[in-house]
């Protein structure tokens, strides 16, 4: 009876994040020492980071496959979890969110984020999409007391459910076209001459376009990302930066790369206007922004119209720049919301710009971290961040957009300036106050790891490279 | 055949013009004949006894929220369970560990609910 069950194998890392995080949630009420859940939470993730290398095959009639492509993301996906893992205790102690739920759905939005990046199947990732949106909508709003905090968290959810309904319209025209919704099946029948210059199709990939522009924050679908990255606690900020914007990158990647690859000519001319705004937006807003978390939101902007340049460039060599640029892009970004939540007291935000002054002086190790980050996030050498930047435009470059990478270029002259400020502020000001930080063991294993990734990523890439090339050999046919 | 055809309807629209010249006729004669002795109540719209309007933009308690939502796992909780019970002797046992699973992780929302005190009105 039972040999007749077809074998779940390849899904066990996504049904332990569920189990684990189902048991989490309704434990919370007898647990008193709410660290348990961070520790179990990480333990987790890190067995399930083991058991995603390990498991492979597709399930579900072949909707659901864990091939490499998948794999390098669950890597991606699962990191971010262990490393906001590790900001939350003290920030959400402090904020008063410190509780089982908000790590059951942390591990529901990455399993969300596991099912978008190994669909075979445009329904299954649709599934997954909202399993990740909806954790996230709710994470987002933690802080319902806040009203800065709803709002952000209210706009984030009206405009992704507004995505979400161009998704499935863009998922109902390619159904409509090829009679199927298996990426596989639509990848053989969108073709030239044929389907691929078909008007509907046109529509489609406009579309899709614009439902997976709302999730990684392209100008013009970038409105919500500052409120909700302002109003959000922090910690909850650093995962919605990295995670949900590098599993839009990952179903990208399955329905331009995958699906209609043979109609790149036309998506293409879609995302290159968007991919500039986006650099030049992000970087321009960015120069006049106050508060730290919206500055890293517009540099978050910013980012995502880099990696995008990857996407653009639709080859083999682009996508692993683009997956590259995302698995350096966590370290970085983490890293530098980590920083922001030290700062945080119960009556204290410190998320002012001018917070920061002369803390080279007050807290000179803290200073020296936020630093590096920042040199990452500019792209200055021996840092991560110029290791990202140089494959996606040496991509772009190889394959014929070379107005759009000295755009690119231009545009992160600009994104350098507010990054180089708040250096200014920290290194060659005098303090006006002394801040006090809140550094608990999890906090400083965190940043540990993200200064360790950023720096040996940016002089030794060759193996995540080598290994992203490895995983999206199969995507391109 | 086709006057024929027509023809069959023709007490339909005999009934009807009886019934819109009979309801005519009671209203104008209410008008005509009937007593008027009005009071403002008498021109408020019927809503239950309560007062019939107000703001449109009301608060209502959030508990309302929580049993619709509550209502929604175990509504879509039966729209999965009946094709699955009426096709159960075809699809097999299979079908059946998945409708266990599918239902254990309802009961996960359903236990979390009554963990949080969803189902206390106070």
């Amino acid at each position: 009876m039972w040999s007749s069950l077809p074998s779940f194998v390849a899904v066990y890392p996504e049904i332990l994040l569920v189990v684990v995080a189902s048991i989490m949630a309704l434990a919370d009420r007898w647990v008193k020492l709410k660290d348990v859940f961070a520790w179990i939470t990480i333990a987790t993730s890190v067995i399930a980071l083991i058991m995603v290398f390990a498991v492979e095959g597709a399930v579900f009639g072949n909707s659901y496959a864990a091939d490499t492509y998948g794999l390098f993301f669950k890597m991606i996906f699962l990191l971010a979890l262990i490393m906001v893992t590790l900001v939350s205790p003290g920030y959400n102690r402090m904020v008063g969110i410190h509780f089982g739920e908000y790590y059951a759905l942390l591990m529901f939005a990455v399993t969300g984020m596991m099912l978008m990046a190994s669909s075979k199947d445009l329904i299954l990732l649709f599934l997954g999409l909202e399993l990740m949106s909806l954790s996230v909508y709710v994470l987002a709003a933690l802080l319902y007391s806040d009203l800065r905090s709803l709002e952000g968290a209210m706009k984030y959810f009206l405009l992704g459910a507004f995505s979400s309904a161009f998704l499935l319209l863009a998922i109902t025209f390619l159904y409509g076209l090829t009679g199927t919704t298996y990426i596989d099946v639509i990848a053989k029948k969108v073709f030239y001459p044929g389907l691929a210059d078909n008007t509907a199709l046109l529509l489609s990939a406009a579309l899709f376009v614009v439902a997976f522009g709302f999730k990684v924050a392209l100008v013009p679908f970038h409105m919500w990302s500052p409120d909700a990255y302002e109003g959000a606690p922090t910690s909850v900020t650093a995962f919605m930066a990295v995670g949900p914007k590098a599993a839009g990158f990952a179903a990208m990647g399955r329905v331009f790369i995958e699906a209609l690859y043979n109609a790149r000519v036309d998506w293409v001319e879609y995302l290159i206007p968007l991919a500039l705004v986006t650099m030049f937006v992000g970087a321009i807003l960015a120069v006049v922004q106050t508060n730290i978390k919206r500055l890293l939101a517009y540099s978050s902007i910013t980012h995502a119209g880099y990696a995008v340049l990857g996407i653009i460039a639709a080859s083999r060599e682009g996508m692993a720049a683009t997956m590259l640029y995302l698995f350096l892009y966590l370290f970085m970004t983490i890293g530098a919301f980590s920083v922001v939540t030290l700062f945080r007291q119960k009556d204290f935000l410190g998320e002012e710009i001018t917070d920061y002054q002369g803390l080279s002086k007050t807290h000179p190790w803290v200073a020296l971290v936020m630093l590096i980050f920042l040199f990452s996030l500019v792209g200055i050498p021996p840092t991560a961040g110029f290791i990202g930047k140089f494959f996606v435009f040496k991509a772009a470059y190889e394959a014929g957009h070379h107005l759009l990478v000295i755009g690119a270029v231009l545009a992160s002259a600009i994104a350098a300036y507010p990054y180089l400020r708040i250096v200014m502020l920290m290194y060659m000001k005098e303090p006006e106050k002394d801040l006090a930080v809140n550094v608990t063991p999890y906090v400083f294993a965190g940043l540990i790891i993200s200064v360790v990734g950023v720096l040996i990523l940016g002089v030794y890439p060759e193996p995540v490279i080598n290994f992203a090339r490895t995983c999206c050999a199969g995507l391109i046919p | 055949m086709e006057i024929s055809l027509s023809l069959k309807y023709i007490p339909i629209l005999i009934t009807a013009l009886i019934v819109f010249v009979i309801g005519l006729a009671m209203v104008i004669i209410n008008q005509v004949l009937g007593p008027k002795r009005p009071y403002s109540e008498k021109y408020l719209a019927y809503e239950c006894g309560l007062p019939p309007t107000g703001e449109t933009r009301h608060r209502f308690d959030i508990k309302f929220y929580a049993i619709a939502i509550l209502f929604a796992v175990f509504d879509v909780e039966a729209v999965f369970l009946y094709p699955w019970a009426i096709t159960f002797d075809q699809i097999g046992f299979f079908a059946y560990i998945e409708m266990v699973v599918f239902i254990a992780l309802l009961l996960v929302a359903y236990f979390y609910a009554w963990i949080r005190g969803g189902f206390q009105w106070d």
